[in-house]
């Protein structure tokens, strides 16, 4: 089976696992307390939110060893893995408002999260612009490289500069969206989903891989012509 | 290492000369800076928010939106100039051209913060006095850490469609940190508070300088070479 | 120098291989896209093959190149643009200004040192061009294409200048479309024709007839 179809078959399974969770989460798992039925939406925030940080880490480290070994399957898995670590942002972006307003009575809030996954959404548009702005394919990669390296060097100040800013600036809200402990079965519930997660991600960069693949290769057959 | 600073040193020089020679760039940067500031101040209401509380923003966002500016023409005039390639079949090693671009962009901004501030602190009234030394010197740390990122960008951006457009955008997210930080500082110096209080800043701000200078150094020669 | 360049998707160079010594002067003839700039880019150490190696002995320093851009600074003075170049190259502080001076009396410059490049004429922007290239006496001349955009008069005060220079133990490459303008200056004639060496052989006693000719004949079919 081509690569393609694997990252296709899996990110179905993925999606198909993705609703089980789910089920879980809605009909097995506990309402939490304070936050009620909208609280739900967490199982997919969060582990988004985990993995477009993970994939900015991957767009780093495949940078680095690029710039070393100029193989284009690292560029091209690195273009892939920040395309799904913009839908994953993108996902983070949209189910957080889509929580808060219920719990908060605002559609947007500078928690740690939230912000620190806008500034990574940031950091990938401008990675994809980049990609979209050079033609030729080996300029691309070094330009690509440099930028995911210095990206993902980034991470660590944006969660500093949150973090800062938070312990300084305490939010008047009461409940902490990113609560540290949760009792057994909302736990379990997570893992799953992000199990579920890890799925899609490695679904997505299979197929969009394979596209990137499928695109270079008139070009390289027409280097031994 | 004496040899290295000087060709580095050689080639802020010449930047430096053409730029003054040429004035363009520098008259656009002070231009700009002081119409931003002009347009702060008919944007806000001096009854609902005193100025105290926006100041460091502006101050801020003013200086960065010039430094941006700025850092666009490091590369762009080699490039106009059809000079890049001259200088990279020379002896120069990368690290001198980049760390001579981060030279002469770094006085080119500060000389648009040296008359940024002083219309600052006119257009606002804000009392600077006491604490000139420690705000030039916060105004420094964070100057330096985005012209660094800045310069190795203006250097990514050369050959790609839409330069300058391209290179604020991927520049944007690299300067949030040391935007932050040197707000919440120069926040906390107008307001009279001790320098201490911001020690954190400080601290975001001196280890986000070092992190990237070193970086943008190290991934220079990857940029440029082919 | 070995090996090959490739590039991606085009294969610029493919499989050259040579030595040169101090003394000889290598024409390379070939059309455009033949892969004549990359060689001389290989050279000057500007790309990295993607197999094989360049050596230069001297390194960068010892290179003067001389191409289709001036690598000249339109805002600076002929003489500002020197100095600085000359810095660049490591020639002493001290010997600067008169190696400057030197320079650009020998490309009958001098009176127009202080003026801004950009206000000079093509010939005499060219001329400048030049001195930029010979003001630290590289012992290595790379020339692309250095005759494009010469009237007859400035070419034949070229041609004169470059059989000065290569007498004093200079390597020269001359890489040029033209088969009628490097012949005579060459000991070394090479026809290059997509990235490959189709003739490499010293010029013999050949006239630049008939290298022109042999030049038509390798390359005449199947064009570039």
């Amino acid at each position: 089976m081509s690569l393609a179809r694997k990252g296709r078959l899996i990110t179905l399974i993925g999606l198909g696992l993705l609703a089980l969770v789910y089920v879980r989460a809605l009909a097995f798992t506990p309402v939490e307390r304070l936050q009620g039925p909208a609280q739900k939406i967490y199982y997919l925030h969060v582990p988004a939110a985990i993995w477009a940080e993970t994939a900015m880490f991957l767009v780093g480290l495949a940078g680095i060893f690029y710039l070393f070994l100029k193989d284009p399957r690292l560029d091209r898995f690195g273009a892939a893995s920040a395309e799904a670590g913009t839908v994953f942002a993108g996902v983070v972006l949209t189910t957080g408002p889509i929580w808060g307003k219920p719990i908060w009575g605002t559609w947007w809030t500078w928690d740690a999260r939230l912000t620190s996954t806008l500034f990574l959404f940031f950091l990938y548009i401008g990675y994809l612009l980049l990609r979209g702005a050079v033609d030729d394919a080996a300029l691309r990669a070094r330009y690509a490289a440099v930028l995911g390296i210095c990206g993902m060097c980034l991470v660590p100040f944006i969660h500093l500069s949150v973090y800062l800013f938070r312990t300084l600036h305490p939010q008047p809200i009461v409940l902490k969206p990113s609560a540290p402990s949760l009792p057994g079965s909302m736990l379990v519930t997570l893992l799953l989903s992000f199990g579920v997660f890890t799925l899609l991600y490695v679904g997505f960069v299979m197929q969009r891989y394979a596209l990137a693949l499928a695109q270079a290769q008139p070009d390289e057959r027409s280097a031994h012509a | 290492m004496r040899d290295w600073l000087s060709q580095a040193w050689t080639v802020a020089r010449k930047d430096l000369l053409l730029e003054f020679r040429t004035r363009t760039g520098i008259v656009s940067a002070l231009v700009f800076t002081a119409l931003v500031l002009t347009v702060f101040n008919f944007g806000r209401d001096p009854t609902a928010v005193p100025t105290i509380d926006l100041a460091p923003t502006i101050l801020w966002v003013t200086f960065t939106f010039a430094a941006m500016l700025a850092m666009n023409r490091a590369f762009q005039l080699e490039l106009e100039n059809d000079a890049l390639e001259g200088l990279l079949a020379s002896p120069l090693s990368r690290t001198s051209l980049y760390w001579g671009k981060l030279l002469a962009n770094l006085v080119f901004v500060a000389l648009v913060e040296a008359v940024g501030l002083p219309l600052f602190v006119l257009f606002f009234d804000v009392p600077v006095a006491a604490v000139l030394l420690p705000l030039v010197g916060v105004i420094a740390l964070a100057t330096l850490g985005f012209v660094a990122v800045g310069t190795l960008f203006g250097a990514l951006v050369i050959r790609t469609r839409f330069a300058e457009l391209l290179l604020v955008v991927i520049l944007l997210p690299f300067l949030i940190p040391p935007l932050i930080g040197a707000v919440q500082v120069t926040a906390r110096l107008l307001g009279g508070r001790p320098l201490s209080e911001a020690g954190g800043w400080l601290r975001l701000l001196a280890a986000y300088d070092i992190a990237f200078v070193t970086l943008a150094t190290l991934l220079f020669p990857f940029t440029v070479d082919e | 120098m070995e090996g090959g360049a490739g590039g991606g998707r085009v294969v610029a160079l493919d499989d050259v291989t040579f030595t040169l010594q101090a003394g000889q002067t290598l024409a390379v003839f070939g059309p455009n896209g033949a892969g004549k700039t990359t060689l001389l880019k290989v050279l000057a150490g500007l790309i990295r093959p993607d197999a094989g190696r360049a050596t230069v002995a001297g390194g960068r320093g010892a290179i003067g190149w001389i191409g289709h851009q001036s690598h000249l600074y339109a805002h600076l003075t002929v003489r500002e643009n020197l100095l600085f170049w000359a810095a660049l190259y490591h020639v002493p502080a001290a010997s600067r200004a008169h190696r400057a001076a030197e320079v650009m009396q020998r490309l009958g410059i001098a009176e127009h040192a202080r003026r801004p490049v950009r206000a000079l004429s093509r010939g005499l922007a060219q001329r400048a061009a030049i001195a930029r290239a010979l003001i630290h006496e590289p012992r290595v001349l790379l020339l692309d294409e250095p005759f494009t955009g010469l009237d007859l008069a400035a070419a034949a005060e070229f041609r004169a200048l470059l059989s000065q220079l290569r007498g004093a133990g200079r390597v020269v490459v001359l890489a040029t479309h033209n088969v009628g303008e490097g012949a005579e200056l060459a000991t070394d004639v090479a026809f290059q024709r997509r990235g490959r060496f189709v003739h490499f052989a010293p010029r013999g006693g050949r006239a630049p007839a008939e290298i022109a000719e042999q030049y038509r004949r390798a390359l005449g079919d199947a064009g570039a």
